[in-house]
């Protein structure tokens, strides 16, 4: 089954680290999106760079920053392909945002 | 008596079938219709020798046509390939146990905590989703809902059906113990008899788990407790352990409860529902040790880091004969909105004499008290000052 880990945490989380443990930090996210089971993954660039757009009556309305305005922000996902929840569970609970404060929020994704 | 052979095959059919057929839906249905048609047959014919593998075999074989009718219907052409099994081929030894899978499942954390109860009671315990709506006190649509949201959650998201592997277990584990005990806890404020389900399903998980002390942990702490409930009432007023009528007792439980607990502390265990039972069982004792209580209620601080067990504690700091030392303890909790904070520190301060702060307290106790015994043990307890 395919999961999408979505990846929410508050923007500069990842700056505020010292230096020693947000290299290793990316590490680990280079380390997962080289794992076989991650089919697919993206780092989004921050949320000030967002335009939501909507189409109302035939015409595109755009409105600056994201769908949600929260304290954590979707900052990037990634695809799995997993034998079941546990096994994606254990994969979002690799990802350090998870451990720094953030939420990894995992979803099955529709198989067509 | 069918009705007991029911709830008792329940879980083990239901669990072989989910396994069987990969559907918590289909699955029920199948056993449905198998308990149905025992319902026909059995007491003409008589319960079958193996009333499990019979009520498997029978509903593997109902699932099983009618996976064929719809397929048939859907494609008109080729048949489920069906393990043709004839009844006598089915004994224990060939229908393997999937309980404890089915435990698991159930109580999954991505499960909302409700969810996972409302599921353990229906398709371990067996019982029907109006009894569970009663005991919750929501309506049987309410249930449903609840119900079938679970089980949905369940098929869409992969939610295995598997006992977790080693390195999960542990946390996996102490969300079914802590399904079980909230189970046990809602039957003791008193609605149904949730108290012995709760202590049929904590049986069942600990002889599925024969090496695991904290499930005999758990069993021990809830049959302690259960066999003291009728003295914990008098008509409907709540009776304090010092003043129960030990003669209400169920002293056979309580022997019997004791003996899991030596199994559990036989096998090593030193965990929070051990620590527990053995709290239980010296409350027990003809003479109670406070002071022993007081140092188990330590161990319990340490591993939950509870500040309602650190109440307890100092309750037992009391009863061993240190109110001043209780209250202190006592006043370093944050517990402003608990009820018992206030009542304990009520009691306190009634035994070091301080009446006017004891009133204070046991009002603010009365504030939070949300149900009549509780409010008319409150109000009794201020008259006396």
């Amino acid at each position: 089954m395919q999961y999408a880990l979505m990846i929410y945490a508050e923007p500069g989380y990842d700056e505020a680290l010292p230096d020693a443990d947000r290299d290793a930090a990316y590490a680990e996210y280079l380390a997962l999106a080289d794992d076989p089971r991650c089919v697919g993954a993206a780092q989004l660039r921050p949320a000030e760079t967002a335009t939501s757009v909507r189409v109302v009556g035939g015409r595109t309305l755009m409105t600056d920053g994201p769908f949600a305005d929260t304290k954590e922000v979707l900052g990037g996902f990634c695809l799995v392909e997993a034998a079941n929840l546990d096994e994606a569970i254990e994969l979002a609970a690799r990802i350090p945002a998870a451990r720094l404060g953030g939420a990894v929020e995992v979803r099955p994704v529709v198989q067509r | 008596m069918l009705e007991e052979v029911f709830r008792d095959e329940w879980g083990r059919v239901l669990a072989s079938l989910v396994g069987f057929l990969g559907d918590f839906d289909k699955a029920e249905d199948a056993a449905q219709e198998a308990f149905a048609i025992a319902a026909q047959r059995w007491p003409a014919s008589g319960v079958p020798a193996n009333p499990g593998a019979w009520l498997v075999t029978t509903a593997r074989n109902r699932a099983i046509d009618r996976i064929r009718r719809e397929r048939t219907l859907a494609e008109k052409i080729h048949l489920l390939p069906v393990p043709e099994a004839s009844m006598d081929e089915f004994d224990d030894t060939v229908i393997k146990d999937e309980r404890l899978e089915l435990i698991f499942t159930c109580c999954h954390p991505a499960l909302p905590l409700e969810g996972q109860v409302a599921l353990t009671l229906r398709a371990l315990g067996g019982l029907e989703t109006a009894e569970i709506a009663r005991a919750f006190l929501v309506s049987e649509e309410t249930m449903k809902r609840r119900l079938s949201r679970a089980k949905a959650k369940i098929k869409a998201t992969g939610i295995p059906f598997a006992v977790p592997a080693a390195h999960l277990l542990p946390d996996r584990l102490d969300a079914v113990l802590a399904v079980i005990y909230l189970i046990y806890n809602e039957g003791y404020s008193g609605r149904v008899d949730l108290g012995a389900e709760a202590i049929r399903l904590g049986r069942v998980l600990a002889a599925l788990m024969p090496d695991e002390p904290e499930a005999y942990g758990l069993l021990a702490l809830m049959m302690i407790h259960h066999a003291r409930r009728r003295a914990r009432f008098s008509s409907e007023d709540l009776v304090l352990l010092d003043d129960q009528d030990r003669s209400l007792w169920d002293k056979r439980q309580i022997a019997a409860g004791r003996a899991v607990l030596d199994r559990a502390i036989a096998l090593g265990g030193r965990g929070a529902y051990v620590v527990q039972a053995a709290i239980a069982s010296l409350q027990t004792a003809e003479r109670i040790d406070w002071p022993q209580i007081a140092q188990m209620y330590r161990r319990l601080v340490d591993l939950t880091g509870s500040p309602v067990v650190e109440l307890n504690r100092a309750v037992a700091l009391a009863q061993a004969g240190d109110p001043a030392a209780a209250l202190r303890a006592v006043d370093r909790l944050d517990l402003d909105n608990y009820l018992y904070y206030h009542s304990t520190r009520g009691e306190l301060l009634r035994r070091l004499g301080r009446d006017d702060e004891a009133r204070a307290a046991y009002r603010r106790a009365l504030e939070l008290a949300t149900s009549t015994p509780e409010r008319r043990f409150l109000t009794r307890r201020l008259e006396q000052l």
